[in-house]
This record gives structure tokens, sequence and C-alpha cells, in this order.
């Protein structure tokens, strides 16, 4: 075998023995393409006949890896300029257009799939490619890219794939839109003749990609004679049994189950030609494999999410024998954790109230030991298997709790998506999850239709039969319950399973999936019980749906009051007095806003609800704290209790608590004091840098300001199908990034000064924005302030958006506030302030409806003041 | 050190003479009339290249601020004062061995229309510069930067809307304005500006001249570095003057095509007053210019003494003491 190199300017015409003619042209500019990168290699095949490749290759010498980057049909070496250009240090970077494709030498005949992994071995051959390298392929490139691994074992280091397939899922017709393009008369026309399906695939990219791009994606394909190899590619795909290439593509498909090596999934998954069912194929051949889902990418994935390129640097260089530190296995256990069932167990001769669903059903401590044994036994028994995934559709009620318990005590994990998400991102959130089944009300068998869940479907009691059919529902919870009568119980699943993935809210971006092991869960409720001192004797009553399903596993009775879960404002106090009642509640969980309403209504109390009231000793507020104001008045219908505030996230909850008179005791200070971290906590501060990010040492000294970073054994296990956030999230190992900033004082309380993306990068150094805020909305005249920053990173000014109070009307539009308040307003701020606006109302999140969207403010901010024709709206 | 001050005429290249002189160097100024500065003086026009080489004879730097600044008028006269002038003045300086200029120039020569917000001393462009004035200055800033060499170091100084006590350009204008009850807000009145109080521009030109030399070939905007909404700077302005602020609301479109009839309307009838409204104002009071003083700051060794509040307050007084 021998290979010649030239620089592609010159056009080498040298060594073409398969008689082509067909020369590779010089290569015109295009868009992110270093032309140093550009080569070309004249390597012959088995047969002896020469073809000139374009590739392009980093050319580092002595590599210490390679990354080997196989495109698919009908795109070219092109794509991978981002990843070649963030190469890892030490690290070659290799390239190939495969023969007849790109700027490699047309061909005169079809190459098979046996052919071009042979090809691409000829290749990697002649260029000196050896070990350690990683393959990466995008669609067709990825089943050739496996090709090449599975017959380069000893070189192999590991394998990424995107959107791509090996093979047609069972039962799969292939892909639809590559299928339409393989019908008779329809592929030549479509792939060759014009350049309808060269265009239609850059034409897919989400967010589209700019027109220099398009065209550069394009230019090697410009004539139909060029783009010969284009339909010989499709015609190539095995769809049918009979078809030549199918014995190599199933070997491969097969093979791919033999690879030890680690592995890499990055995923669009609005991609239309392979879509959830090739990743889930994917998954299950590669069951160890890493995956990160880019929400909103299509089937152009280098190009829809080019961070891609940096996930793949950090994990080729994170890759075992890397030698950079691998992140510290969690410290082992050998003492399994409680069941989260354990409360049920214990109490299961106890017919005292465990659920009671206000105006509803309850469900005593015995039937609820009952239900879930043999909910969980039904469960096995129709093939919910330990590890796979439930998701959870039903409003909070006695079926929702049962339901939780037994998927559970099946070993398998629950989903948890609220309602808060709106359907699209539900829709977004089960499907990332991938779950296997979904429990379901009515509503939720709605809503899993039309999110065309893949799942099967388990409607809940109160389902009528006929809608319950016609929404696709197999079974009803009570079917499965009495199928596990007399089911042998499921085992017990170990203690480092996942039991859960919850959905955080969402307000910047997609809603991230959050996944809990049974031990991080337990360590989580024996925290909650110790914090609280929780015992058997207690009741609670949990406005804040969610914290509801805790209530059998902290082992105490729970009233849910029949109020809608997204409106936690429709609460009233008779609701909750009532709720209070049903238990004899001595703990109310609920959000501000709910609280809120609660005091309004107060008047419409009876003597024996009040009562009632005064029996509560402790009241957890959601979200929030509680303002002193609102406190002092809730201290009229909840006199005997005491205020808490939990601080924490979906990723770690609690974090730390605080008690009103602790809230008081601290007074002003920069940001919010949300107490002390909690036994067993660990609260550490990554310092802001100047341009606003923080990602150095950890420090505990007191008055620094920076990321909040948390280190607790409740913390979550990983963020679910997004190994870059999760990575970018713990820094250090072990530590989990929480995205606010804040800090600790002296006395080893953490304040919380804002989100880190919301920090302002003055020129004087970053700002946060809480502690200004709260100074302006102590402005009388002022109900509400948002700080934000204007102008590029490291230069921007703040400004500050106050609602006055009585504002009217639900507008957002900004003006200028007065000369009076906005020196009011600068005097107030502690900070340089560029601009007081004015609006009527501040953009808020829809789960909490308390959370300013200060990105949303910042935005309209920095359009109104750059006074762009604002004269038109005067 | 012996600084030559060009333009000492204005205000601020008086107060930048008198910042030299209050140092302990030996200044040199030159314009058409007296400036009654106690200096030495040489009385000429600074497109006159015979009067400015006698001028830099054996100065040390020279800070050239001298320039036609308006809105209306023929292109000529800013040619002549703006490139002809600073031409003369770079000659100046070569001829007699000077080894340090001081180009004051404007943020208006990179500034094509578009809101700037929070950016640094892009390049001067003369092409797409709005107005006369612009153009002619962009022409000159990049001929002054264009002769930056080893013999002599050349640093181009664009101070943002300079104003203070006894100017008579912004201040004055916008006041005379708003007395005569002719002052509307153009827009929204939210754009973000910045500006300059006259001490720190003058303050920020001796900086450059010490800076000129180990800092050379680059232009850099001087500004408070306090942006506030312009319908905020122009009430202050006015109220420390004891006017009345805008009352009426003026479109930006409106205002834009008023400019457009009023500039067309002067330069048919060769009118020399100024006019009430040109496109350049109104999209100067219409769209944010501010400006990233980091590189600014670095460069001189330099920040802006007199803050903003200080400098409503000293014109505050200047205006009761010259109604008193």
């Amino acid at each position: 075998m021998t290979a010649t190199r030239t620089d592609t300017g010159t056009a080498p015409g040298t060594g073409t023995g398969a008689g082509t003619a067909a020369r590779i042209p010089a290569l015109p500019p295009f868009p992110g393409l270093d032309p140093a990168w550009s080569r070309t290699v004249t390597v012959a095949d088995s047969t002896g006949a020469r073809h000139e490749w374009h590739v392009l290759d980093n050319g580092v010498a002595d590599p210490v890896g390679t990354l080997l980057c196989v495109h698919g049909n009908p795109t070219w070496s092109y794509l991978w300029r981002l990843l070649v250009a963030a190469a890892p240090p030490g690290w070659r970077v290799v390239a190939p257009d495969h023969l007849g494709m790109g700027w490699s030498q047309r061909l005169d005949a079809p190459r098979t799939l046996e052919q071009r992994v042979a090809d691409l071995g000829d290749l990697t051959a002649a260029l000196g490619v050896t070990g350690p390298v990683v393959t990466v392929g995008h669609d067709w490139g990825g089943v050739i890219s496996l090709g090449w691994a599975l017959a380069h074992r000893a070189d192999l280091r590991g394998v990424v794939l995107c959107n791509t397939a090996v093979a047609m899922p069972e039962g799969d017709w292939g892909p639809v839109l590559i299928r339409a393009a393989d019908a008779p008369g329809v592929r030549t026309a479509v792939t060759v003749g014009t350049p309808v399906f060269v265009r239609a695939t850059t034409a897919l990219s989400r967010p589209p990609l700019p027109r220099a791009v398009r065209d550069a994606f394009a230019a090697p394909y410009a004539t139909a004679a060029r783009r010969r190899a284009v339909g010989d590619f499709v015609a190539d795909i095995p769809f049918s049994p009979g078809h030549p290439s199918r014995p190599v593509q199933e070997a491969i498909a097969e093979g791919v189950r033999t690879l030890d090596v680690p592995a890499l999934l990055l995923w669009g998954p609005r991609d239309p030609v392979f879509g959830e069912r090739y990743l889930a194929d994917l998954r299950e051949r590669l069951p160890h494999a890493a995956l990160h889902r880019y929400e909103g990418a299509s089937h152009l994935l280098p190009e829809d999410a080019p961070q891609y390129a940096d996930a793949v640097a950090q994990w080729v260089t994170e890759l075992p024998g890397s030698g950079t530190v691998e992140p510290a296995p969690p410290a082992a256990s050998d003492d399994d954790p409680p069941p989260l069932w354990a409360s049920l167990t214990e109490r299961a001769g106890d017919e005292s109230p465990a659920v009671v669903e206000v105006g509803g059903e309850t469900v005593s401590w015995a039937q609820l030991h009952r239900r879930v044994e043999h909910l969980a036994a039904g469960l096995a028994a129709s093939g919910v298997r330990p590890g796979q995934r439930v998701g959870l559709l039903v409003e909070p009620s006695a079926d929702l709790t049962a339901a939780v318990y037994a998927v559970w005590r099946a070993g398998a994990v629950i989903v948890v998506a609220d309602k808060g998400l709106g359907l699209r991102g539900m829709r977004r959130a089960l499907r990332s999850a991938a779950v296997d089944h979904v429990v379901c009300s009515t509503a939720g068998l709605a809503a899993a239709r039309l999110m065309g869940l893949p799942a099967s479907r388990i409607a809940t009691g109160s389902v009528p039969a006929l809608p319950r059919r016609a929404l696709g529902a197999v079974r009803t919870l009570a079917e499965v319950e009495d199928a596990g009568r007399g089911a042998p119980a499921p085992v017990v699943p170990p203690g480092d399973a996942d039991c859960a993935v919850l959905f955080t809210s969402g307000a910047t971006g997609p809603a991230k999936g959050v996944v809990y092991t049974r031990r991080q869960a337990a360590a989580q409720l024996a925290l909650v019980r110790g914090t609280y001192r929780l015992t058997p004797e207690d009741r609670l009553v949990a406005a804040f749906a969610p914290f509801a399903l805790l209530g059998p596993a902290l082992g105490i009775g729970t009233a849910v009051p029949d109020i809608d879960i997204t409106a936690p404002g429709s609460l009233t106090a008779r609701d909750l007095a009532e709720a209070v009642s049903a238990v004899g509640a001595t703990v109310v969980f609920a959000s501000p806003a709910a609280l809120r309403r609660v005091v309004a209504t107060a008047a419409d109390l009876t003597a024996a609800q009040r009562t009632a009231l005064g029996g509560v000793r402790l009241l957890m507020s959601a979200g929030a704290p509680v303002p002193a104001a609102l406190l002092e008045a809730l201290r009229d219908v909840l006199p005997s209790a005491e205020a808490h505030t939990p601080y924490g996230m979906t990723e770690a909850l609690p974090v730390t608590d605080v008690s009103a008179a602790e809230v008081a005791a601290a007074g002003e200070g920069e940001g919010v004091c949300v107490g002390r971290p909690l036994a067993g906590v660990d609260v550490r501060i990554s310092p802001l840098r100047a341009d606003g990010g923080a990602d150095g040492d950890l420090t505990g000294a007191p008055g620094v300001t920076g990321e909040v970073c948390v280190r607790a054994a409740h913390v979550r296990d990983r963020y679910d199908a997004l190994w870059a956030t999760d990575r970018a999230a713990s820094r250090p190992p072990g530590w989990h990034r929480t995205g606010d900033v804040g800090h600790l004082d002296a006395e080893g309380r953490l304040w919380i000064e804002g989100r880190l993306p919301h920090v302002v990068t003055t020129a004087a150094g970053p700002v946060t924005p809480v502690g200004i805020e709260q100074r302006a909305e102590r402005v009388p005249g002022v109900a509400a302030a948002a700080a934000v920053g204007v102008g590029p990173a490291g230069g921007q000014v703040v400004v500050v958006v106050v609602v006055p109070e009585g504002a009217g009307g639900r507008s957002r539009r900004l003006r200028v506030a007065g000369p009076d308040l906005a020196d009011a307003v600068r005097a107030a701020a502690g900070v340089e302030v560029a601009a007081v606006l004015t609006a009527a109302r501040l953009p808020v999140d829809i789960r909490h409806q308390s959370k300013v969207d200060r990105r949303q403010v910042a935005a309209r901010a920095a359009r109104f003041l750059a006074g762009r024709p604002g004269g038109r709206r005067s | 050190m012996r600084v030559l001050v060009t333009g000492a005429s204005g205000m601020l290249g008086r107060t930048t003479a008198e910042a030299l002189l209050a140092r302990g160097d030996d200044v040199t100024v030159l314009q058409r009339r007296p400036s009654r500065l106690p200096c030495a003086e040489v009385l000429g026009d600074v497109a006159d290249p015979d009067a400015v080489a006698r001028a830099a004879r054996r100065q040390d730097a020279v800070v050239h601020l001298a320039a036609k600044v308006d809105v209306t008028g023929p292109r000529a006269e800013y040619e002549r004062a703006n490139v002809a002038g600073t031409r003369a003045v770079v000659d100046a300086c070569r001829g007699q061995g000077v080894g340090r200029l001081v180009h004051v120039s404007s943020p208006s020569v990179a500034h094509a229309g578009a809101a700037l917000a929070g950016v640094g001393a892009e390049p001067a462009d003369p092409a797409h510069a709005r107005g006369h004035y612009s153009r002619t200055k962009a022409v000159a800033e990049l001929d002054a930067l264009a002769a930056d060499s080893a013999s002599l170091a050349v640093l181009a100084v664009r101070p943002h809307l300079v104003w203070g006590p006894g100017d008579t350009q912004l201040v004055g204008r916008i006041v005379a304005r708003a007395r005569a009850g002719r002052l509307p807000t153009i827009g929204s009145g939210a754009a973000l500006v910045d500006t300059t109080y006259v001490d720190n521009a003058a303050a920020a030109l001796v900086a450059a001249v010490d800076a000129c030399g180990p800092v050379h070939g680059e232009a850099l905007v001087v500004s408070n570095g306090e942006p506030r909404p312009v319908g905020e700077v122009i009430d202050r302005l006015c109220r420390a003057a004891g006017a009345p602020g805008p009352r009426r609301r003026v479109p930006f479109r409106a205002a834009w095509l008023a400019g457009a009839v009023v500039e067309g309307a002067w330069a048919v009838t060769g009118r020399r007053s100024t006019p009430p409204v040109t496109r350049f104002l109104a999209e100067q009071l219409a769209t944010a210019h501010w400006f990233d003083q980091r590189r600014t700051r670095e460069a001189l060794g330099w920040a802006p003494r007199v803050r903003l509040e200080e400098g409503f307050a000293r014109l505050a007084a200047w205006y009761a003491a010259s109604a008193a």
C-alpha cells in the first residue's frame, strides 16, 4: 500500500490507477475551514485500484490519540470543522471525504458498505493512524465508523455517534424520508438529477444555517456527475433483507453489542430522519454509553449544536488512562438504604389515615400498604421491569401516591414532569427521559396521546372505560392491582439503582431531567425528617403538590387540599382549614402565593376551623421565603406555627433552612438570607470572575461572592441524557453547582444574591441583582424591582426596572422613570445605576409565579435604551 | 514639558491649556483670536502651514483641538479647518521634530447612525460618518494616525459630548431652546448616552500628552462613563440652568424627516444660521451611544474625577452666578 501526499491547491493528477480521470479541484475558501487542514492522499484499495481522497487533518505528529471523523450522506468533512478546531492538545483529527463524495475522487461504480469500511481502513493505514483512536460518526457515517471500529479493536479507545443508525429497529420501515428518496424512479431524480437531496439536508438544520455554510455543504455536489455517489449511498442502505449490504450491516449492528470501549451519543431530538427509535436502538446496543440530547437540534447535530465539539474534546480527554484526574467514585456504602416504602411496611397494620384527598378518598396505612404491594406485583407481572421508567401523568391524589410507591416497590423509576412545563415542555421532558410506561388520569391520557409517547399506558381508576380505550390505555390501575394479588412480590432493588427522574422548572431553557438513586432519596428523607423533627405523630398538609408525595415516605399522614396545583393562589383559608382538620395536621407546606390568599380569606373561618389551624406547629414555605408582613398576618391564622423556609433546588433539596426569627435576626444584607447549611450538607462558594463566570477553587471564606456549590448525600446523581451539562455542573467532582450566586457570612449563613446568568458584568466588576432589588423595593412607592445588565459582557451598566405601587394593567411596556423616582432608586441602589425604568409588571416564571425572568427584562431594557425609533410609540 | 495647544479659544481647548499651565508645563496656544491665557500665543489659521510650523517650533508635544464644529455650512470650510488643518499640524510636527501628537477627534467619526451600546473606539469611517463635521474629522483622524511612527507618536482621543460651565455648543443651545419653549424630546428619550464633563475631558488630554509614546497609533473614546437616558441628561442640564425641561415629544421619524427638509432648505438658500433640527441631531438624540471605557482608562492611566452629579451642581452654580 502506498500513499502520496500533496497540497490540495495543486490539484494532483498522478496515480489514478482506476482509470477515472476525476481530479480533485482546488478548494475555494469556506467559512470556518482552515485551508491548512485540507490535503489529498492517494491510496490503493485491495484490488490495487488507486483513489484520491480528500481529508481534513490537523496533522498533529505523535498524537496522544486520533479522532477519526466519518461524515454521512450527502455531506462532507466540512461537517467536522468545529471539532478539528476544538481538538484537545495532542489529539490528531482526521476527517476524510468518502470516495465519490465531497472533494474525493469520483467513482465509476457504486461502492458497498463492506468496501467503504475497507476503504476507510486502507486510508487510515496510509495516513499512519494507529491507536488510540476514537471514531466519530454521523448519519450513514455512523455505520461505517463502527465498521472500522470493529475491525480495529486493538487501536480503538472510544466511539462517538451523532444522529445515526446501525439497524432498522424492529418493526421500523427505515427512515421515512430516506425510504422516500429510495423509492423507484425517485432516487435518481432527487439525489443525482437535481440538488434537492443535497440542499434539503442542510435545510433541516435548526436554527437555519447561514447561507455561506449551506453553500459550502453543496459546493462539491454542483453537477449531476458529482452527485452520483449521493444516489449510490442511498441505494446501498439495506432496507430489504435481500440487499447485498444487509449481512455486513447486520454484522456491524450485532458487533456493536460487543464493544466494551466508552461510548458517547450526541443527539439532536428534532431529527426527522433518525427519530427517538434509533436513539433507543443505539442505547440498547450500547447500554454503557453516555448521552447528551441537545434539545432543539435536528439532524445535522454538529451544525445545530456547535458546542458538541467541546463536549467531544472534554470526553476524550477524560477517557480512562488519559492522564487527567478521574472523578472520585461515590463513596461506596455497604449498608443498603432503607426502602422508600419502609413506613408502609412498618405501619402495615395501622388503620389511621395515610393519605386523605379532601372531598374524596381516605386511605389508611394498612390499605396503602396492601394496595402498593398488589400494584407492585401487578406491575412486575405485566412487564414493568426493574430500572424501567414510568411517567406519571396523574393529578395529586391517592391514586398518584399509590402509583409512586408501587413503581418504587417494583424497582422501577418514577418520571415526574408537572403541568407547569406546558404540554410542549412535558412532551420534550418525557421523550428525553425515554419513559417505558405511563400512568395517566383522563387528562393525562389525552396529554399522552397528544404527546405521542411511545410507552404502554395504564389508566387510573377514575377513567371511564370508553374514553380509556379511545385514548389508548391498555390497562387500568385496578386491573393491575387485581393481577398483583397472589403474584410474587418484586425483588427489592439495589441501593444505587435509579428511583426518580424529576424535571427542573425550565425557567431558563428546556427543563432538565434530574436523576436520583434510592440511596440519595433515602438521604433526603432522613435529612427532612431530622431537620424538622418529624415523628409518626406528625401529619402534613401539602399545598405544594410534589411534597405531598413524600408524606408516606416520611412516615406521616398527609392531606392534599382540593386545589389546582398550577394555581397556588386558589387556596382559601377554609380550604386549608378543611385539609388541616381532615388529618389533624401539625405541619403545613405552602407557597407564599398560597399563604397570601389564605390571609386574605381568613375572615371566613369558623371557630372550629380556627381551632384546627391552632394545632399546626410548623409552617414550611415553598419556593420563596414568607415576607415579614405576611408572616405577621399569618399569626392570626396559624398562631402556633413556627415559619421555616428551606432553600434548595430540584437537584438538591433542602440545602439550608431558615426560620422567620433567624431572618429577622440576620437583618438586611446583600441578598436573601437562607440560613445555615443543614446537617451533613457542605456549602462552598466558587468566586465570581470579572466576566461573571465562576469556575475556580471553592472557598468557605465569608464575604466572598460566587456560585453556590453543594455537596451532600442527597444531591442528585446526575442530569438525565445531558452528559455535558452534568459534567459542567459537577465541578469539582462530587459537588453540585447550583447556578445560584451568593456568599457566606461570618456566622456561616448563606445569602443568595441572584442567578449566575443574571450577574451584571460592569467595567468595575461583577454586580449581583438581588441586593439592589431589595434596596430599590424599600424606596417608598416601589412595589417590585428587577436589576439587570445592559451592554456587552464586561462593560455592562446596571439598569433597574421598577413596578410603581398601584401600577395598573398588565402592560410590560417600559418608560423612563421620573426624576424623583430615579433619584430615589439611584440613592438606594448602592451601585452606579445608568437608568431607572418603570413597567406595570415584570415577567415571572410559570411554575412559581414569583421568580422574575431577569433575562427577559434585560433584553427588553436593552432594546428600549438603544433608543431605536422609540418615537414611533410616543 | 513644552506643549502646543491648537484651538484654545474653545471651552475644551482653553480648559486643557489651563490644566497644562497649572501643572507647570510651558504652554503655547495657537488660534485665530487672542485667548487672554497667561502663556505664549501664536495667532493664525490652523490650516496655514507657516503659522503652525512657527507655533510648533521646539515643542515636545502638540494637542490639536482646532476644528470647525458645526452642523451647517459648506463642506469646503470643514475640509479646510479639519482635514487641511490636521495635515498642517502633522507636517509641522514632523518638520519641527515634535515627538508627540495628541489629535482630538470625535466618536462621531465611527458612528454610522446605529445605536452604540458599550462599544470601544471603532475605526474612523469617512464613508459612513454622518454630516460634514464627522466625515472630515474621520479623514483627519485617519491622516493623523497614519503619521504615527518611531519619531512621532500619535494618539487620537475622542471626547464624547463635552459640556460644562460656559459651554456655548451643547449646553448653550439646549438651554436657549428650552427657554424659548422649542425643546422637544425626540423619540422615547430613553436612548442611553454618555457625556463628558469638561474638566474630565481636559484631564484626559493632559494624561494623553503623558501617555503618548508608550501608547500610540490608536484611538480612544473619552467619556464620564456614566450613561444616562438622553431625556434625563437634557432635563438635568435644563434644571441646572433654571430652564424648563422638554414638554413636547416628537417621534424620531418625524424629527428625522424634519431634519432632512431643513437641511435641504438651508443648503438651497445658503443660510448660515444653526438650523432647528438636522438628521444628524435627530439620530444623536434618539439612538444610544455609550462607550466601553476600560481600554481608555488603562491606556491613559486616567479616570474622570468629576462625577455627573457634581458636574450638574457646578453647572447650576455657574448659571446662578451668571444670573446674579
